[in-house]
């Protein structure tokens, strides 16, 4: 799994640090940055959860 | 049949049951105004979804064809919005200036401060009753408390900031709507001229001495952060509570594993919708969606409280279950303009009925639920009492 946070599109909702905080955080801006592009096994459910309540679609998940 | 829309609840945790047919209904009907005008209202979650995250859907209440739902909202429509009612560019723009102020990380610094706040009103409570009045000593000031020390405003100014504030939300004239949101502005005009110290202030020095915001515009989204700040927290504790309380099983469930806190404020937030008949939209193009077409210049009704009961993606969703995972729910809307004051609100909500429950294991409430005055449909829900014994 590869993990991406668009940071143009950001809207700064938390819902991914809420969600998966080992893989997401905010920056001091409060904008996505992801901590770990690539999520072992044990966070992929959380990751793939923050994607879907990512309210801008900045969460992109390949 | 069109449905007159919108319909107040009977029951302070339920839809209007004057909403059935549109439940059984097609994703998206048309539903008839106080003024007979007609507005698309979608109550299919994933088309609530779609809607509020597609840029073919504005914000901008000025835009002919947004909906009206009552006369109160025609006094606020002439004036210049908030960030809230801008659409994208703008609305990014001021949003990006608040955003480091509401991160996850930010709320986790705070939380020590918000659970001294708890108990502080706790004890307050405790000392007025019992019985006692829910909001006034406990769901009203936690909020308030928590916002007044973001922004650098003063506490002692409760009774006036509150009063407007459910003056604008509830008026039944436009003029009173009008004369509160007046006051506010005036408020936070004159504290705007030497900030205490807080979110205010700091706008104050960083942006609007750098030319990037006005002092009006600082003053009109003060008043907005003001407002979101401690109403919508305030109606989601009190009826957090009343649910809790008519759930005796699930408070039960609750006490007994204090870690489920977390998806029981999901399941509150989305089983309570408290915005229950919004956000409002209109489309600017023609948009096509759950088998109907939206044109250009209609009004669209999202209306969360029915989306958040959608069996598609919840089921059962009458149903209140404090394990369901629920956090998908639109109660804070959804796309760009998500609210973002919402993870402070989720641990708000978390304190504060943890907290309660704790200290007063015996609390109930003084009258029968049937007997609890509810809001009026075109407000945020909630009550403005909430007699509690213990």
């Amino acid at each position: 799994m590869h993990v991406e946070g668009n940071k143009d599109i950001c809207v700064g909702a938390g819902m991914c640090v809420l969600t998966a905080p080992e893989v997401f955080d905010q920056d001091d801006d409060g904008i996505v940055t992801v901590l770990q592009p690539e999520p072992g096994a044990d966070e992929q459910d959380a990751v793939r959860q923050a994607a879907t309540l990512c309210p801008s679609g900045a969460v992109k998940v390949s | 049949m069109t449905v007159d829309f919108p319909q107040a609840r009977t029951c302070p945790y339920h839809p209007s049951p004057a909403y059935d047919e549109l439940r059984e209904g097609p994703a998206l009907q048309r539903v008839r105004l106080y003024d007979g005008t007609l507005a698309w209202a979608v109550t299919s979650h994933a088309d609530a979804r779609k809607l509020l995250a597609d840029p073919r859907i504005s914000a901008d209440r000025r835009r002919e064809g947004f909906p009206i739902l009552t006369e109160r909202f025609k006094a606020v429509r002439e004036e210049q919005p908030g960030f809230i009612g801008m659409d994208d560019p703008e609305h990014n723009y001021y949003r990006r200036m608040l955003i480091s102020e509401f991160t996850v990380r930010r709320f986790k610094e705070l939380r020590p401060h918000i659970e001294q706040i708890v108990q502080d009103a706790l004890d307050d409570l405790l000392a007025a009753g019992p019985p006692a009045d829910l909001v006034k000593h406990f769901s009203l000031p936690i909020p308030s408390m928590v916002i007044c020390q973001m922004l650098g405003v003063p506490y002692a100014d409760h009774d006036f900031f509150q009063t407007h504030s459910r003056t604008l939300l509830q008026a039944e004239s436009p003029e009173q709507a009008k004369a509160s949101m007046t006051a506010l502005k005036e408020y936070l005009g004159k504290l705007i001229e030497d900030p205490p110290p807080g979110l205010i202030a700091r706008l104050k020095d960083e942006q609007v001495a750098t030319g990037a915001l006005t002092t009006d515009e600082l003053v009109r989204n003060s008043v907005l952060l003001l407002i979101a700040g401690h109403e919508t927290t305030a109606s989601m504790t009190s009826l957090g509570v009343i649910t809790l309380l008519e759930h005796p099983e699930q408070l039960a469930d609750l006490r007994s594993r204090p870690e489920a806190i977390t998806t029981a404020v999901e399941e509150l937030l989305r089983y309570l919708s408290i915005v229950d008949i919004g956000p409002f939209r209109v489309a600017t193009e023609d948009i096509e969606v759950g088998g109907a077409v939206i044109k250009a210049g209609e009004g669209v009704i999202i209306a969360s409280s029915l989306a958040n009961r959608d069996p598609e993606a919840f089921p059962d969703p009458d149903k209140f279950d404090i394990s369901r995972p629920a956090r998908h729910h639109v109660a804070f809307g959804y796309g760009v303009h998500q609210c973002l004051g919402q993870n402070l609100a989720r641990m708000e909500l978390e304190l504060a009925l943890t907290a309660l429950f704790d200290r007063i294991p015996t609390l109930r409430l003084a009258v029968p639920v049937e007997e609890l005055v509810l809001r009026p449909a075109t407000t945020i829900q909630g009550v403005n009492e909430l007699p509690v014994t213990w």
